[in-house]
């Protein structure tokens, strides 16, 4: 809704030609955003496409360059302060205070946000069994695994009540049941209203989570939707995958070309792009293929992201 | 009269861009105080690197003051009175814990939360800002250093190294020194990149503690180091406890204090506007 900048009171996050320069790089070149209340917004793409530096700006901690930004409602270069106290702010990076306990992280950082010591007890006992972190309250931070960490960084980041949560690559360097605990408490926080904003380039956990994301690449948004609307706009409905040994892929996609919308070529594996996998595969198999393996599948986000910047998101 | 007015009004409005340049707005939340209340926490899992720190004065009063001192018989002190070795020395110890205390924090710890504990970027996810995070840090540094003085000038008053009630006015005198150490502490190390700048602060540390008129008179000196010795800092802290224990007061405390202020001033603002700078960019 452009031209209503502060007026409309469910957009948390509102941005028009925001622009973040480091010297002479830029890292933001440009982009429009709206995040509406009580919904899971994301950020994708690669590392260095300018996600972070997006998420610190609406942080309030990296001043913009240029361009227009309100978060909930306030100017961050005006009411920084006043700003980040409503917000929770899950680092990508953990930076949890490794000289004192599990609950003494929560105790001192709810009194940053000025809440009182009572206050503070009875919501960091609260979030503790939020995270399934109550066993260990009194133990040092040094004891945790990373799973462990990571959700006591979120039980953290909620202290305040946050009305908005920024979550930078929030699984990144988590084994894969720690990831779907986590995801399952983000989940539960959308439910109750939370509003979410995700940077990833995981396509799963932007899949999982948003209900709206955008793809970032070279500072810029090259696409904006739900998961499913991108994969309907910029991909078919099935992928069919061919690897064949190394050397041997080459002059298949021309032979092939007609048979699919569209056909990537990866350096070990040529993806189809087609409605029907099965077909497409059958078909390719009456012209000679030969591929060592074959994989039929639905099209994800991963195909989106190779479309829009035909690069590969995950090596 | 409206000239003079408006003369005014101009010198308010200049006075607050200044103030404006220098600590632009919402940088500080008012609550420095929870940092002080965080180190504090903190440092119980360390008690006992903190209380080692009340006896390094302590060895230096018993090997030099009564060991060497033995040799030495009495020196002359501020007002020309002879003082014993030990008496003459203890201010000096009183103020080099001062030093010591607050730089320890200020330098290393600082340093390890900055660069590598990343604990002031959690502490910007909340509404304090670079002002809290240097005043905070500044104040636990002082405090750390103005315990070390406190339980030393115990030791003084306990062993009759204390001679005038002036010497009671030795307490808030360290907790001024250690603020003004503190805050330069924290400047000069927002400027450090590596551990090996680190050898620069023991190199003006170590000098300044030997040779600062802590152990032997000012007058030992040709008067061209005289000048030198009295540009650092330190200097300034010993005389001015060694006024303070042995009584003999003048006009001198004023312009120690005075050094102590500006460079307690020019360390806030240069912390304040560093933490900016790297924490908000």
């Amino acid at each position: 809704m452009p031209g209503s900048v502060g007026i409309v009171s469910d957009s948390l996050v509102q941005a028009r030609g925001l622009r973040k320069r480091f010297g002479r790089f830029e890292a933001v070149r440009g982009i429009d955003i709206d995040v509406w209340a009580g919904e899971v917004f994301g950020f994708l793409g690669p590392n260095g496409a300018g996600k972070s530096s997006t998420m610190r700006m609406i942080a309030c901690v990296s001043p913009r360059s240029d361009g227009e930004l309100q978060v909930l409602g306030m100017d961050p270069d005006v009411d920084g302060p006043q700003i980040r106290g409503r917000l929770g702010v899950v680092p990508q990076q953990d930076n949890l205070d490794t000289e004192l306990s599990v609950r003494d992280n929560l105790h001192v950082y709810g009194r940053y946000f000025g809440m009182s010591r009572a206050a503070v007890r009875a919501r960091a006992a609260e979030l503790l069994d939020f995270v399934q972190l109550t066993d260990r309250a009194d133990d040092p931070l040094e004891q945790l695994s990373g799973g462990m960490k990571r959700r006591l960084t979120i039980a953290r980041s909620l202290i305040n009540d946050p009305e908005l949560m920024l979550l930078d690559e929030p699984t990144t360097g988590l084994d894969p049941q720690a990831r779907h605990l986590l995801w399952d408490r983000l989940f539960r926080l959308k439910q109750q209203g939370v509003t979410l904003i995700i940077s990833t380039h995981y396509m799963d956990e932007a899949e999982q989570l948003c209900d709206r994301l955008v793809v970032m690449d070279g500072g810029l948004i090259v696409a904006e939707g739900s998961p499913r609307e991108l994969i309907a706009r910029y991909s078919t409905r099935e992928v069919l995958e061919l690897r064949f040994p190394p050397g041997d892929e080459h002059g298949w996609p021309e032979t092939l070309s007609d048979l699919a919308d569209r056909v990537e070529q990866l350096p070990d594996r040529l993806l189809l792009y087609a409605a029907d996998g099965e077909a497409t595969l059958a078909a390719a198999h009456r012209r000679g293929v030969q591929p060592t393996s074959t994989l039929v599948r639905r099209s994800s986000l991963e195909d989106v992201f190779l479309r829009l910047t035909g690069r590969s998101l995950v090596h | 009269m409206t000239a003079l007015r408006e003369l005014s009004r101009e010198f308010d409005a200049s006075r607050a861009a200044l103030l404006v340049r220098v600590l632009p707005p919402g940088l500080y939340a008012g609550r420095a105080r929870m940092l002080v209340l965080r180190s504090a926490l903190a440092s119980r899992s360390v008690w006992l690197a903190v209380v080692s720190g009340f006896f390094e004065p302590l060895f230096y009063l018993m090997a030099m003051g009564q060991g060497l001192g033995s040799l030495v018989g009495t020196v002359s002190g501020p007002a020309g009175q002879q003082l014993s070795y030990a008496a003459f020395i203890a201010p000096g110890l009183l103020a080099a814990s001062a030093m010591n205390g607050a730089v320890y924090d200020a330098t290393f710890s600082f340093f390890i939360k900055l660069k590598y504990a990343k604990l002031y970027d959690a502490m910007l996810a909340t509404p304090l800002g670079p002002v809290d995070i240097a005043l905070g840090e500044i104040g636990w540094a002082l405090l750390r250093g103005g315990m070390y003085s406190a339980g030393f000038l115990g030791i003084m008053l306990a062993v009759g190294l204390i001679f005038s009630p002036w010497g009671l006015l030795a307490l808030p005198a360290a907790l001024f020194v250690a603020f003004a150490f503190a805050s330069i502490g924290i400047a000069t190390t927002s400027f450090m990149r590596s551990w090996q700048d680190f050898d620069l602060v023991q190199l003006a540390v170590v000098p300044m503690f030997l040779f600062s008129a802590t152990f032997f008179p000012l007058s030992v000196y040709p008067s061209a180091v005289q000048w030198l010795v009295q540009a650092f800092p330190l200097y300034h802290a010993v005389s001015l406890m060694r006024s303070l224990t042995t009584g003999a007061v003048g006009w001198s405390a004023l312009g120690h204090l005075a050094y102590f202020a500006v460079m307690a001033t020019v360390g806030f603002l240069v912390a304040s506007r560093r933490l900016t700078t790297l924490l908000l960019r």
